[in-house]
């Protein structure tokens, strides 16, 4: 077993009289690789099979999502924010709308805070079931998996067209609400499909949770531990994987979470398994969260109205707002100076600050695994590059 | 037992695979273009100009405010106004768009212009087979094709369009309360002036003659 404290040479293995056996191999993988989750690029350099030197090389979708930002209004930023995680764009939209909320100090009506919470839960199912399947993939599971995953992730998209207008571009949340209120039919086919999803994670478990060749392929690869974990600023499940109890719904108690009751999962040794069982355990905990959210959803507005939405110029001034996306800490971060255009407009997104220390998890490991582990990171190129 | 959980797994597999033949859930997929899904009540795919009555040109809700072209996002909406008026379903003299262009290769359906319109003019469609071998002139919509009437409205979001309607409805009667209000006035002032007018020219007799000093 490797762990990522030791310490790999770059050089070539010797014999006796000095002389290199064979020699390293740099392998440019990517960005049309099919295992790089979208255009991303690693520079590895190997021994044999082993990676001794790794290099994430990233920027091929880099759109000038920020600078955009900072040319057009406050309203019109919204949509693209769904481009940036675009697995999981109501948890973007909402972490923008909380930032100019707070900026703005707009109140958000109880209805839509309730619609809020279950938006974004029913977000984190979608995005970790899916992430599950792409993984399992990666590890040559090929299609299976990945399509009970799709599967049940469909009917949450169903959920999201039929309120939002899109499956994945949602553009849903509002400054002080949220655009469309829901119907009382929608919110029993959530109550419909939240009942049934505890049931396929049954199955999905079943399917993988115990299975030899998972276990053989996840436990005790690409170990992250703690301290370089909190030292990398890592969020979300890779830092609670890594046994930091850390998760923002509890910490910041943003929007009405302090209302919910749920557990964070924490794994013990930060390897691709934790991982994989930490999103596990949130799916339930999420799953635990919408039973009672929607039980509870009262009746009323879903918009303040102090909100305006045409000639939205906030006073002046700077806010950093941030929420628990299903990757980790997405933050927000912006400069208002009373135009209608943000002066400053930056993004703090899990998935690039995650895939930071890469290379510290796949040094020792097989290349192979050095993909399972790029898996385990979970990333969306649309948000590590912008 | 070393694969116990392999073969539990295929098990799943296995109850997936018949049950397909057996369950409808389990049977998902649809046959894209022979079957097809109904679009769910707030699908939005790209706008349209919605007209009222039956000519295109003459009931187009549009007054070339231009609030959606500075508001949209990738900029994707162009805008010359009319030099002359035209009145509008109050009545009202208003503009009209001389041109009015979407590149829907750019536009992202992201109905902000639906959002910020005032005037209930731009609505978003449910059509999205719109791929032609002309990637440029093709995909530039112009007024002509963008104009669709409100019946169509009511056919792809019926819900959304009723609500239109309402408040159109009532802008209008407001409208013509204001209108009609504003006849009376006028009407109420001429006769009191026409009432001054002849209190005026005639001598008056009314008056109550003044006290004898």
């Amino acid at each position: 077993m490797n762990t990522p404290s030791q310490q790999f040479e770059v050089k070539p293995k010797l014999d006796e009289s000095g002389s290199p056996i064979g020699e390293l191999l740099e392998i440019s993988m990517g960005p049309h690789h099919p295992s790089t989750h979208g255009v991303f690029r690693m520079d590895v350099v190997l021994d044999g099979e082993t990676v001794v030197k790794l290099k994430p090389v990233f920027g091929y979708l880099h759109r000038n999502h920020e600078k955009i930002g900072e040319n057009i209004s406050y309203l019109a930023s919204m949509p693209y924010t769904d481009r940036l995680d675009y697995l999981c764009s109501m948890t973007n939209n909402w972490a923008y709308a909380l930032t100019v909320e707070k900026l703005a100090g707009l109140a958000v009506p109880e209805r839509a805070e309730y619609i809020r919470v279950i938006m974004a839960e029913l977000t984190r199912l979608q995005n970790h079931t899916c992430l599950i399947g792409f993984f399992v993939q990666d590890m040559g599971a090929l299609g299976t998996p990945m399509m009970y995953a799709f599967r049940e992730r469909e009917k949450i998209l169903d959920l999201f067209e039929s309120v939002s207008g899109a499956r994945m571009m949602c553009n849903y949340m509002r400054f002080g609400g949220v655009r469309v209120d829901v119907s009382d039919e929608w919110l029993a086919e959530t109550k419909k499909v939240v009942g049934d999803y505890g049931k396929f994670l049954d199955e999905f478990e079943t399917f993988l949770t115990e299975n030899e060749i998972l276990l053989a392929r996840t436990q005790f690869v690409g170990v992250m531990p703690k301290e370089l974990a909190i030292s990398a600023s890592i969020t979300g499940p890779m830092l609670r994987a890594a046994g930091v109890n850390y998760d923002l719904r509890k910490v910041d108690k943003y929007g009405i979470y302090s209302r919910f009751d749920f557990k964070v999962p924490v794994g013990e040794h930060g390897d691709i398994y934790d991982r994989y069982m930490v999103r596990v355990l949130e799916m339930r905990e999420s799953i635990k969260i919408l039973t009672r959210a929607l039980a509870d959803i009262p009746a009323g507005p879903v918009m303040d109205p102090k909100a305006k939405l045409r000639g939205f110029r906030p006073k002046a001034g700077e806010v950093y707002g941030r929420v628990e996306g299903p990757k980790g800490e997405l933050g927000f971060y912006l400069i208002s100076d009373g135009s209608p255009n943000p002066y400053r407009y930056r993004v703090r997104p899990p998935s690039f600050i995650n895939l930071t220390i890469l290379e510290d998890m796949c040094l020792g490991h097989k290349i192979s695994d050095a993909v399972v582990i790029l898996g385990s990171v979970d990333i969306v190129l649309g948000e590590v590059d912008r | 037992m070393l694969g116990e959980q392999i073969i539990k797994g295929m098990a799943v597999t296995a109850r997936n695979f018949f049950g397909s033949y057996v369950s409808k859930e389990r049977l998902t997929t649809v046959q894209y273009p022979e079957e097809r899904l109904v679009p769910k009540e707030n699908t939005r795919q790209f706008p349209f100009l919605v007209y009222d009555g039956d000519d295109a040109e003459k009931g187009l809700r549009c007054v070339a405010c231009q609030i959606c072209e500075k508001e949209c996002p990738p900029q994707c909406i162009y805008i010359v106004k009319s030099k002359d008026k035209k009145p509008d379903y109050k009545g009202q003299p208003q503009l009209y768009p001389l041109t009015f262009d979407i590149d829907i290769s750019v536009c992202m359906s992201c109905s902000i212009c639906v959002e910020v319109c005032p005037f209930e003019s731009i609505k978003m469609d449910t059509e999205f087979e719109l791929s032609t071998d002309d990637r440029f002139a093709g995909l530039l919509l112009h007024k002509q094709d963008l104009a669709k009437p409100n019946s169509h409205y009511h056919q792809v979001h019926a819900q959304d369009a009723k609500d239109s309607d309402a408040v159109i409805a009532g802008e209008k009667a407001k409208a013509e309360a204001k209108a009609r209000a504003a006849a009376e006035k006028a009407r109420a002032e001429a006769e009191a002036k026409a009432k001054a007018a002849a209190a005026a020219a005639a001598p008056a007799p009314a008056a109550p003659p003044p006290p004898a000093a």
